[in-house]
């Protein structure tokens, strides 16, 4: 049994995603930088196309190459959101790196190769896999926050990122070594059976838990590990500040997820109090630091930083619920995120990007339908009804209070009440204040279409949310089942 | 026919119409303006239409739509009136036409957005009163907090900015603890539909929490002392429609929470919590009345004004008896119409002089004399005359109140005197004694928008006061079952607290 040949199958779109890659990568070789837009679009079909191949994988949990790679209904809805996240970061950045004279054709296939990544570590089903796609991931991701190599500000985001994000892997790669010394095995499925019976865990791997889970909190972003999201978002160029803030926090999350409730599903007392306290501190801080901000960017990072706070309540529950709570969350975070950062692309005074807040001023009159598209979005991030984003705390917040974590709900809602006053206060801006000079008119159509597809999806979510409901249930009954 | 979703999302038909409407800015305003004041017209006809088709021996909910909404949770769409929302729907659909004819002059800049705004708010404002599930139910509540927080900041006075963000933040404070008690009976309820949830009995304990819970959002919005100060900032900074509506009815979204949610659903800690509802509403009535009576810019001295009646209003509710209950949603619905006509008084001189200050006026009657009539038949009416409605309100609570605490009504009764102080000072100081300043003389008086606007509220308040009958025999029916059910359930947890009443 162990000499035989894995099946492909359930890794279709990673096997298809990296094949692609390879092609687009040569075909950049041989013809040059002026195929960046031909490169880009056949990136977004690559995308699109896996997302399709993921979707035809139907349900089920499938275990292949000898245990590292897992395929269930989770990871279709984490990959599909990663794959749509990722495709529209790349048709928003488009208009952008010509603009900025960095139109050269590595730039949509690092994204894709990061995508790759990603959708390695979602299916990841041992701690070596893990490891693997965690790195194809960060790796493109350094080379892309620099990208812009002859601007201080990339170069220095990029540093930054590079730097920290070698600790963290150091720090999960102590941990994953801990674990397996003293669990003697990396398998997700082997440590879940061991612990199975309610072995009581030995303290080294306690200790090994942690360390991975401080690794892996630093790629969400959650605090204490936070420190660099800030900085990165605000010195790397604006697309790829949009691509850094969804889809790898999206499989960041998936991981971590997978990673708690399947290999370590039994020792959820071990590791809630931890989750609990980077929850709450995520949610105060993300709601505390942004208020002072002033750069759209950097306040942007806040609000992912609290709006992974929010996604950890969900994590804290442990139960099904709260899983379901966490993908309800981050599929209806990536649609208004990449919506204001759409926003944040189109801040273009005479053909030079501006990033200031009170750049926004009086919007509403120079702008109106960017204005309520923005205010679509930050109302939804505030947790408003009927916008979108109130659904995502209401399920999140629903698992926290069926396992009685009334403190972490009732703290989470009091920081998101902190989150809405900088949020409302950028609509203030937008329509309270007087205008100044106005922005240069989109016309990029596919900027257009994301604009009005996100906006539309974040205001009228509650007309239908069964589908994306449902499907969250049953992603998140497929992690329990096993 | 579904005639509640009907009247809650007709005005929103009516802002998809304004917000294609292309063009030369005149036109566009004239059209805004227009679209907007047709289709709230048209609402209230059809809104009468659940008036004529209401039961009124029918204690339940009537005219219940029901339809799929997120199965797999148990949420659905479920719509339903009964005696105590029914008057409420009316009431929100009476108020907006007068709305959008006193904004129709007064509001120049950013025409379309303003009617865009009101009539969101009307669908909201409809739906909150209609929705008999408890997702359906905070959605429309909190939503109203979008289109009146761009209303006080985009066409407020001085300090907007302010006042809409002292506003909504207050209110998104109180609510999202709600929320988390919505969520706790949703856990144990197993659905959010609000029917079944009211028969569902909570344990004594977690009664109290979830009665706090509920009562942090509904107290800020009611808004009862001490959580009352963002009521006369966002008065005084909102447009007068603004202020009409928010004290017409979006305070009223506290005591129907009141009356919908915690009385019903959590009879034991609402036992165990009545003598602080008391002390806080006779707090309210007392220090808001005296406070009123310092004040030197009208809007804030009506506005204090509203938080004693509201005083009232909770005091009524409370002492669960008919009397006190009918009289509270009395009381309520007669504040809506007589506080919202006072803040349309304000308004008229408002336009014309553009300054809010009493000092500045006095004297009106000479000049004004139509205006004169309507001002001083208000201010009657918000002191309670008989004849006016806000008699009926008053003297109902006040009989409630003395049959369950013989204190509460004497202190609250205090507040009638005072309310009579404040209110009559007002009315000498702004439209009595001689006309000396130089440019009131110039004012003209109202013209023939305004009497219009005036007219139905003038009748309305004289129907409520003289025929009370119309509106208490609607209510009767459901404050009985309301109050069964409460004694009920408290008879159910244990006979000695009853006994001890």
């Amino acid at each position: 049994m162990i000499a035989q040949f894995p099946d492909l199958w359930p890794a279709l779109p990673e096997i298809f995603m990296a094949v692609a890659g390879m092609a687009l990568l040569m075909l950049g070789v041989f013809r040059g930088d002026g195929t960046t837009r031909v490169v880009a679009y056949l990136a977004v079909g690559a995308m699109l196309f896996a997302a399709f191949l993921t979707m035809g994988y139907g349900s089920g949990r499938v275990v292949t190459f000898n245990g590292l790679f897992v395929m269930d209904a989770f990871g279709v809805f984490m990959k599909v959101l990663v794959l749509l996240a990722a495709a529209l970061a790349v048709i928003m950045s488009l208009g952008y790196i010509e603009r900025e004279e960095m139109a050269r054709f590595e730039f949509p296939v690092l994204m894709l190769f990061a995508t790759l990544g990603m959708l390695m570590m979602i299916s990841a089903n041992d701690l070596i896999s893990l490891y693997v796609g965690l790195e194809t991931q960060s790796l493109s991701l350094y080379v892309i926050a620099a990208f812009r190599r002859d601007s201080n500000r990339s170069t220095e985001a990029g540093l930054k990122y590079f730097v920290l994000g070698a600790l963290s892997s150091g720090l999960l790669l102590y941990g994953a070594s801990l674990v397996y010394g003293f669990a003697g095995t990396t398998s997700f499925d082997r440590i879940a059976s061991l612990f199975a019976g309610g072995t009581h865990p030995s303290i080294g791997v306690i200790i090994g838990l942690v360390f991975v889970a401080a690794g892996l909190a630093f790629k969400i972003s959650a605090v204490p590990f936070h420190m660099w999201t800030p900085d990165v978002y605000e010195g790397s160029p604006t697309p790829v500040t949009a691509f850094f803030a969804v889809a790898p926090k999206i499989a960041a999350i998936a991981l971590f997820t997978r990673l708690l409730i399947e290999p370590f599903g039994h020792l959820v007392h071990q590791w809630q109090q931890i989750i609990i306290a980077t929850s709450i501190l995520s949610m105060a801080l993300g709601a505390f630091a942004a208020i002072v901000q002033t750069n759209i960017k950097r306040l942007m990072a806040y609000s992912s930083i609290g709006n992974v706070g929010y996604a950890l309540v969900g994590l804290a529950a442990g139960t099904q619920e709260g899983v379901r709570g966490v993908l309800i969350y981050m599929a209806i975070y990536l649609f208004m995120n990449v919506g204001t950062f759409a926003v944040i692309l189109c801040m273009k005074q005479k053909g030079r990007m501006v990033e200031d807040i009170k750049d926004l001023s009086g919007l509403a009159r120079t702008n109106p339908m960017l204005a309520a598209a923005m205010a679509i979005f930050m109302f939804s991030m505030a947790g408003i009804p009927p916008m979108a984003g109130f659904f995502g705390k209401l399920y999140v917040f629903l698992a926290a209070v069926q396992v009685e974590l009334y403190t972490l709900a009732v703290i989470g809602v009091l920081t998101s009440v902190v989150g809405a006053y900088y949020y409302i206060r950028i609509i203030k801006v937008m329509y309270f204040d007087e205008p100044v000079a106005a922005f240069d008119k989109v016309t990029d159509d596919g900027m257009n279409a994301i604009l009005i597809g996100t906006s539309v999806f974040t205001l009228l979510f509650f007309v239908v949310p069964s589908p994306i409901l449902n499907y969250a249930a049953t992603a998140a009954a497929s992690l329990f089942a096993g | 026919m579904p005639i509640l979703s009907i009247t809650t999302f007709l005005p929103l038909v009516g802002a998809l119409f304004i917000l294609i409407l292309r063009g030369n800015q005149e036109d566009v305003n004239r059209n805004a303006r227009n679209v907007a004041l047709w289709t709230t017209l048209i609402n209230f006809v059809l809104s009468l239409f659940i008036w004529f088709n209401f039961d009124p021996s029918n204690p339940g909910y009537q005219m219940v739509e029901k339809a799929e909404w997120i199965p797999a949770f148990k949420i659905s769409y479920h719509m339903g009136v009964d005696g105590i929302s029914m008057l409420f729907v009316i009431l929100s659909t009476f108020l907006m036409p007068l709305c959008i004819l006193a904004s129709w002059e007064s509001i120049e800049k950013r025409v379309k957005e303003y009617m865009v705004a009101f009539l969101v708010l009307e669908t909201l404002m409809v739906g909150m009163f209609c929705a008999l599930d408890f997702v359906l139910f905070y959605m429309f509540f909190e939503g109203v907090l979008i289109p009146m927080f761009l209303i006080i900041g985009v066409w407020g006075g001085a300090r907007r900015v302010y006042a809409a963000f002292k506003f909504f933040l207050y209110t998104l404070l109180g609510s999202v603890l709600m929320l988390l008690a919505i969520l706790a009976m949703w856990y144990v309820a197993g659905t959010t539909d609000i029917p079944t949830i009211t028969a569902t009995s909570f344990g004594r304990t977690m009664q109290l929490w979830l009665w706090l819970a509920f009562f942090a959002s509904f107290a800020v919005k009611v808004p009862m002392w001490p959580v009352h100060t963002w009521l006369p900032d966002a008065h005084v900074e909102a447009p007068t429609a603004g202020s009409v509506i928010l004290a017409g009815v979006l305070l009223k979204m506290g005591g129907y929470g009141f009356l919908r949610f915690n009385i019903p659903i959590l009879p034991e800690a609402t036992e165990f919590f009545t003598p602080l509802v008391y002390a806080l509403s006779v707090v309210a009535v007392i220090y808001t009345s005296l406070v009123a009576l310092a004040q030197e810019d009208m809007k804030k001295l009506i506005a204090y004004s509203s938080v004693a009646h509201m005083g009232f209003v909770t005091i009524g509710m409370f002492t669960l008896n008919t009397q006190g209950v009918e009289g509270s949603i009395f009381q309520m619905l007669s504040h809506g119409v007589v506080s919202g006509a006072l803040f349309l008084c304000v308004g008229v001189v408002y336009d014309r002089l553009h300054t809010r200050e009493i000092a500045r006026y006095g004297g009106l009657v000479h000049n004004m004399p139509k205006y004169a009539v309507v001002f001083a038949f208000m201010t009657m009416a918000s002191v309670g005359l008989p004849g006016t409605s806000g008699f009926v309100g008053e003297f109902l609570v006040l009989m409630g109140a003395f049959q369950d605490n013989t204190w509460v009504a004497t202190l609250a009764a205090t507040g009638l005197i005072l309310g009579a102080a404040y209110a009559l000072w007002l009315l000498r100081r702004i439209v009595f004694g001689r006309l000396a300043k130089p440019d009131l003389k110039g004012l003209f008086d109202m013209n023939a928008r305004e009497i219009a606007v005036f007219v139905p509220l003038v009748l309305v308040v004289l129907w409520m006061g003289i025929y009370p009958t119309s509106f208490l025999k609607i209510t009767s029916a459901s404050v009985g079952q309301l109050i069964q059910t409460y004694e009920t359930k408290l008879a159910a947890a244990g006979g000695v607290s009853v006994a001890a009443r």
